[in-house]
Parts: structure tokens; sequence; C-alpha cells
């Protein structure tokens, strides 16, 4: 953005422009993480809100407690907006409602699947051992263990895929591997 | 200049938090050791991950923890004078995260009755009269539930393993089972969150986590040690020879360079 245009965002504009300016700039800025979701895609970014002065007042909420992007994730934001001429910013970090990837849009499953990554299914309904929702602990040996929710290879879309590993290289995927087309593969787990 | 103690309130109120955190925080660090250390690299990883869980945790919650002291009228601290500049009695940690995490049985085990007491406890802290606190649980329950599930899983395998698997379950068991009664012990700190709404009493997660807890072991062909005299006293500050150890690792960068940052 050429320096004209950057006072010409900052000034004079109306706070609904000043918002809606900010949701799009939100939508550019990428998980370092899953570089093809955007903060708005990931349901990571809550509320734009004008703030006194001229700035504005962001909320973003963590997805995972210990989540180290989370830092990364505000400060990309921020420095984002700032450099669009919508600053000052400040960022305000909100733990309720709890995050969940029940917020993440059709749209932004189909990109996480076309990134490799098999999207997660509804928490509220999925099944152990990978849903998010409250499931009794279910004593069984492993050889009888109850079927699993079947997964499709986000590659090759064969159901015929089995859990490697309950956590993945971030706290919010775990590990598969199709056994049709022989890939391994991350699913990006419901909370 | 070696960084000096910070001097923390005794409000009960404070204190409970500071058990919830604590518990979090040195629970983090004993996984932590396990990062390139694990069986298996998958493991690594899953200990490595719920320890970054179990963090972040610990930082919302002694976050809250230093704002209340200033509300009830101390000195308000942040999560890394908290975390970095208290002396070994003002830690309110339970006994049983502080031990050495011993053999992969024994940190198995803990995880699966800490993961446990957790998840009963941020259940009933999701509706506490606090609302960061509230707003904290309600993120971690499922972080915990994720966990408990992983370490029990883990606990079937090792009682249902070999012969040695089976074995070094048992000692885990042997081990660390007189220092969960700490876990449930009363005093006039629940007293004090659960007339406010803070937080339940533990002793009330009691039969609900013999319940989870005494089937897994059962079903994983273990016995539990006939119970005994003994009471472990973490929570109240007055910690074990291990705990000291622990802190001169954690503590020893902003010890030794007061404020230092990455």
């Amino acid at each position: 953005m050429s320096d004209a245009a950057v006072r010409e965002a900052g000034s004079g504009t109306s706070d609904a422009t000043r918002v809606e300016r900010a949701w799009s700039v939100l939508q550019g800025v990428l998980d370092p993480e899953v570089p093809v979701l955007s903060v708005c895609d990931l349901g990571i970014v809550r509320d734009v809100q004008p703030a006194a002065g001229g700035g504005l007042a962001v909320v973003v909420t963590p997805t995972y407690s210990g989540c180290p992007a989370t830092e990364v994730i505000a400060a990309s934001a921020r420095a984002a907006l700032e450099a669009a001429g919508l600053g000052p910013v400040a960022i305000e970090t909100r733990f309720a409602p709890a995050w969940t990837t029940d917020w993440m849009s059709a749209d932004a499953r189909e990109k996480l699947r076309a990134y490799g990554i098999a999207p997660p299914g509804r928490a509220a309904r999925e099944r152990s051992p990978e849903g998010g929702a409250a499931v009794p602990l279910r004593f069984v040996p492993r050889r009888v263990s109850l079927p699993e929710p079947a997964l499709a290879c986000p590659r090759c879309a064969s159901a015929d895929t089995e859990r490697l590993s309950a956590f993945g290289s971030t706290a919010c995927k775990s590990l598969w591997r199709c056994r049709a087309c022989g890939e391994p593969f991350e699913h990006f787990k419901p909370i | 200049m070696p960084a000096a103690s910070i001097d923390v309130a005794r409000d009960p109120h404070v204190q409970y938090l500071l058990r919830v955190g604590d518990t979090c925080l040195i629970q983090a660090q004993r996984l932590a050791e396990w990062c390139g250390h694990a069986p298996v690299l998958e493991e690594d990883i899953a200990l490595t991950n719920i320890a970054l869980d179990l963090v972040g945790q610990a930082r919302a919650v002694l976050s809250r923890a230093g704002r209340l002291e200033g509300e009830r009228g101390g000195v308000p601290h942040d999560e890394d004078e908290l975390a970095f500049l208290r002396d070994e009695r003002d830690f309110l940690n339970l006994t049983l995260t502080e031990l050495p995490r011993g053999d992969f049985a024994v940190t198995v085990l803990r995880n699966a009755a800490l993961a446990t007491f957790f998840k009963l406890l941020w259940q009933r802290l999701e509706s506490s009269s606090d609302p960061d606190v509230a707003g904290i649980a309600a993120k971690a329950v499922k972080e915990a539930r994720y966990h408990q599930r992983h370490a029990a899983d883990w606990v079937l395998r090792l009682g249902g393993g070999t012969d040695e698997s089976r074995q070094r379950l048992q000692a885990a068991v042997d081990h660390l089972w007189p220092y969960t009664p700490e876990l449930f012990d009363a005093d006039d700190v629940d007293d004090a969150a659960a007339s406010s709404g803070l937080g339940p009493r533990w002793a009330e997660l009691e039969a609900g986590w013999r319940a989870e807890i005494e089937p897994l072991l059962d079903e994983a062909g273990v016995k539990r040690p006939p119970p005994r005299a003994f009471r472990s006293t973490g929570k109240r500050g007055v910690h074990s020879e291990h705990m000291g150890y622990i802190l001169a690792e954690m503590q020893t960068l902003q010890r030794s360079y007061p404020g230092g940052v990455w």
C-alpha cells in the first residue's frame, strides 16, 4: 500500500468502514502453522471494534491454552492492521467462549483438505478417540477397540485410514496414515 | 545481583488458584524432561504437547492469581514473577507432581491420575463465580479430557503388555498411590473457595476420581496398595526433597539475569 493510501485509510473514514477494512486485512493474515487459513477462517479473531482515539480494539481467543502460535498470530494481526493505516491496535485475549473447531467455515474446511490436512468433524458429536465432546472413558483392550470414526484421506478420499499418533506436529493436529494410497497425513482434531 | 524473591499474598482465594496453577506448572516441567527421551517419537511429541497445554493453563491461572492478589489488597504479580521469583514454601502444587519423572510407567500413571483429577476440577470450575476462571476452565477441560484418554490408553497397554511392562506399572502404582490422598485433603483454603463460589472443595472430587481411576487400574490388572497414615503436603507449601531441585532448574535464568527476555 502506498503512503498516500495509508494516509487516506487512516483518516476521515467512518468507524464502520474502518472495521470493515480491518476484517478484510485480517482475512489476509495467515496462521503460521497452517498457512492456508486466515485468523478469521480459524475463528481466532472474535471481534473488531473502533477504539477511542482512532485505533482499533481486536479481541482474539487462543486455540489451545499452550499454542505457541498465539503470540505470533496476535503480533501479525497487529502488524498487518497498522501497516494498513488502521492502528494503533490494542489486542485483547479472551478465553470465553472457548474456541472450538466448529467455528471453522465450510470454505475453511475445504482449504484444509486441499492443503493435505483432514478437516475436523463436529466437536459436539464426533466420537472418541478424536472427539472433543464429553464421552465416558472406555476401558476396552486395544484388540477389541470400538471402530474409530472413518476419516477420509485428504489426498485420495479413501476411508481406509488409521491413526498413528494422537498428537501431531502441533497441538491442534493428530497423525494418520492412508492404507489405500500409503500416504501419511494430519488431521485437525475436533475440539 | 540475583533477583530477590517476591512476597505472595496470604489470601485463601489466591492460594486456591496457586494450587491449580502450580500443579499445572510443575507437572509440565516434569513432562518436559521427556523431550528427546521418550520411548518412541510419537510419545515424545505427545508428552511435550501435553506439557505445552499445561504450561498454557498454568500461565492463565497464575496470571489470574497475580491480579487477584492486587484485588485483595496485596501487591499484584504477573505470571513470570509468580513462576520464577517465588521460594519453595510459596509453591502450592501437589507433591505428586514434583516426584521425579521415573520410568515411562510412572509418567503414564501420574498423567492418568492428574488428567482425571483436572478433568473433574475444570468441569466444576466452569461454573466458578470468577468469570476469568470459568473461561480458563471451559478451554482447559477439553484439553484435560484428551490427556486423560491418552494416558488411560497407555495404562491399559502397559497393564496388558508383557510381564515386564505390567511389573513396571505395578511398581508405579505402589510408588505413587500414597501421594494421591493429598488431592482430596480438606482445609480452610478449600472452605473459603467453596463459600465464595470460586471453586469446589477438592474433597468433593474424590468419588468421581475413584470411579474413573479404580476401574482403569482393575482393567490393567494392577493392585492398589492398602491405605497408609502418610500424607504429603505440597499444596500447603511443605514439599518433598525433590522440589528445590526443580525450582533451581526452572528459575535459574530469571534469578541470575532478572527480567531477561528471549
